[in-house]
C-alpha cells in the first residue's frame, strides 16, 4: 500500500473515532445546520490564514470560535429565528472567504481541495493533527458526558439540576468546530457535516440507549472511511465524496431495518 | 430569610419585550408546607415558577433561595429529541445514578414496570408521572410540580395529589405547585396563592376560596361547586381506588 494510502487511512479512522459520539448529540440536538455554517466559515479562515501566512487548522479553529459566540449573542438579541441567522453567518462567511481569497492571486490556491478534500494533500503533520485533536475531543466529550446528555434530553430539567447549560453547550460548540478544523482536508468543508450526522443517523434504529448509539455510530463511521478510502482508491474517485457516498449508502441499508 | 424558609420572593414583576407577565408577586415557600399557585390561563404561574427555578431572572424584585437549596422540578410537558434511544431507567438516573433511589421512586410513583420502556412512546398520564419520579430522583428539599394532574382523569387527580402530602408528609420535602383550579388540590395544600399578573389572594384554601377577588376571577359558580363538593363526599379512595370513609372533619353528608 502507497504511503499518501495509509496516511489517508489514519486519518480517516481518526475522524471517524470522535465523529460518531459528537455526531450523536448533533442529531439529538438539531444541529447539523450549525455544524455546516461552521464548516462554511472555515473558508473564510482557510483565507484569512493565506493572508496572515499562518497555520490554517488554527485560523479556521480560531474563525469557527468566533462564529460560535456570535452566534450565540445573536440569538439572545435578535428576534430572527436560528436558522435564518446560521443562513446569513453560513453564507455571509462563504461568501467573504471566497473574496478574501481572491486577493491571494499570487498565491495559487486549489479551491476544490478544501471544498471537498484532497487525501493526495495528506502529510504526516495532518495525520497528527487529526489525531491530537480527536483525541482531545473524546477527552473533553467523556468529561462532559453526562451534563451533556443531560442537557440534550431536556435543557430546562438540566438546568434544574444544576448543569450549567450555556457553558457546556458552548463546550460542545467548539468540539464540533475542533473536528472541522481538523477534518476539513481530508472530507473537505461542504461535506464535513455528512460525516458527523450520517453514520449517527444510520446507528439510530440499531440503538437502545445513547451510548450504544454513539459507538455503532462510530463503527459505521470507521466502514464509511475505510469503504470510501478502497473505493477512491480503486475508481480513482475524490477521497471526500467516496466517503460520504459510502455513508449514505449505509444509511440507506440501516432504513431497512424496522423502526422501532 | 430565616431557616425555615427555601425561597422568599419580593416584589417580582417579569417584563418579556415590553409584555408585563408579573408585578409585585411577593412568593415565601417554607420547609415542609405545600403552597398551591392558582390562576387563570395567562395568569403569569409558570412565569413564576420559572422564576423559583431560577430558569429566568426577575425584571423587578428579589428572589432568595436556601443556599445549597435541591429542587426537584416536575415541568408541564416534556419535549425530548425523537431520535435519542432512552429509555425511562435511563431518564430517571440522568440527574443521580442511585440504584435505591431509583427503585424507592419508582415504587412509589407507580412506575416500576415502565422502566425498560422508550420514552417516547408513553401515554400522557406515565409521562407524568415518571416526571414526577425524575424530580424526587436528587431527593429534593423543594418539589415544584407545574400542573402536576394535567392529563390525568378526575380520580388520578386526587390519587395523585394525596401522594404528593404523602411525599410531603414522609419525606418533608416543600411543595410549590401549580393548578388552575381550586376544586381538587384543596385538601392537599396548607396555603394557596391566586394570581392574575398581580396576588390577587392568598391563604389558607378555604379562606381563599370565599374571598371576593378569587370569586372574581373564576365566578360564584366555580365557588357554589366548590361548596357542593366538599359537603357531598362521605368517602375517599386509596391509591388503589378502594373506598375508605373521610376522617371525621369531612364527613358530612
Amino acid at each position: 500500500m502507497d504511503d499518501f494510502m495509509l496516511r489517508a487511512l489514519a486519518a480517516g479512522l481518526g475522524l471517524s473515532l470522535v465523529s460518531g459520539p459528537l455526531g450523536v448529540f448533533v442529531v439529538w440536538q438539531r444541529m447539523a445546520y450549525f455544524g455546516d455554517t461552521l464548516a462554511h466559515s472555515a473558508l473564510l479562515g482557510i483565507a484569512l490564514g493565506l493572508l496572515f501566512e499562518v497555520n490554517l487548522q488554527l485560523s479556521v479553529l480560531v474563525l469557527a470560535l468566533f462564529i460560535a459566540v456570535g452566534l450565540l449573542a445573536l440569538q439572545h438579541r435578535s428576534r430572527l429565528a436560528s436558522d435564518t441567522l446560521l443562513g446569513i453567518l453560513a453564507h455571509g462567511s462563504l461568501a467573504i472567504g471566497l473574496v478574501a481569497i481572491s486577493f491571494r492571486d499570487d498565491v495559487r490556491v486549489d479551491l476544490l481541495a478544501y471544498l471537498f478534500g484532497d487525501i493526495l494533500a495528506v502529510g504526516d503533520a495532518d495525520v497528527l493533527w487529526i489525531w491530537g485533536g480527536g483525541l482531545l475531543c473524546l477527552l473533553i466529550m467523556a468529561a462532559i458526558w453526562r451534563r451533556l446528555l443531560n442537557l440534550s434530553v431536556n435543557a430546562e430539567l438540566a438546568a434544574v439540576d444544576g448543569v450549567q447549560t450555556t457553558g457546556i453547550k458552548f463546550i460542545f460548540m467548539l468540539l464540533v468546530a475542533l473536528v472541522i478544523a481538523v477534518a476539513m482536508k481530508i472530507v473537505g468543508v461542504l461535506l464535513i457535516t455528512a460525516l458527523l450526522i450520517i453514520p449517527a443517523a444510520a446507528a439510530q434504529r440499531f440503538s437502545r440507549s445513547p451510548e450504544q448509539m454513539a459507538l455503532i455510530a462510530t463503527m459505521v463511521g470507521t466502514v464509511a472511511v475505510m469503504i470510501g478510502l478502497f473505493g477512491s482508491l480503486l475508481l480513482d474517485t475524490p477521497a471526500g465524496p467516496s466517503i460520504v457516498t459510502a455513508a449514505t449508502i449505509l444509511f440507506l441499508l440501516s432504513q431497512l431495518r424496522p423502526a422501532r | 430569610m430565616t431557616a425555615d424558609q427555601l425561597l422568599l420572593g419580593k416584589g417580582l414583576g417579569v417584563t418579556i419585550r415590553g409584555r408585563q407577565l408579573l408585578r409585585h408577586v411577593d412568593i415565601e415557600v417554607s420547609r415542609g408546607r405545600i403552597l398551591t399557585v392558582i390562576g387563570p390561563n395567562g395568569a403569569g404561574k409558570t412565569t413564576l415558577v420559572r422564576l423559583a427555578l431560577g430558569l429566568i431572572a426577575p425584571s423587578t424584585g428579589t428572589i432568595k433561595r436556601a443556599p445549597g437549596l435541591r429542587i426537584g422540578y416536575m415541568p408541564q410537558n416534556l419535549s425530548l429529541p425523537e431520535s435519542m434511544p432512552l429509555n425511562v431507567r435511563q431518564f430517571l438516573t440522568l440527574s443521580n445514578n442511585d440504584s435505591a433511589a431509583l427503585q424507592r421512586n419508582v415504587a412509589e410513583t407507580g412506575v416500576a414496570k415502565l422502566l425498560e420502556r422508550p420514552m417516547q412512546g408513553l401515554s400522557g398520564g406515565e409521562t407524568q408521572r415518571v416526571l414526577l419520579a425524575r424530580a424526587l430522583m436528587r431527593s429534593p428539599d423543594l418539589l415544584v410540580l407545574d400542573e402536576p394532574v394535567q392529563g390525568i382523569d378526575v380520580n388520578g387527580q386526587s390519587e395523585l395529589y394525596r401522594l404528593i402530602v404523602r411525599l410531603r408528609d414522609e419525606r418533608g420535602c416543600a411543595v410549590l405547585m401549580v393548578s388552575h383550579d381550586l376544586h381538587l388540590v384543596m385538601a392537599a395544600t396548607d396555603e394557596v396563592l391566586c394570581i392574575n399578573q398581580h396576588v390577587c389572594c392568598s391563604g389558607h384554601p378555604d379562606a381563599v376560596s370565599q374571598h371576593p377577588a378569587y370569586l372574581d376571577l373564576f365566578g360564584a359558580i366555580d365557588a357554589e361547586t366548590l361548596a357542593v363538593y366538599t359537603h357531598h363526599h362521605d368517602h375517599q379512595h386509596n391509591l388503589h381506588g378502594e373506598v375508605v370513609r373521610g376522617d371525621g372533619e369531612r364527613r358530612h353528608g
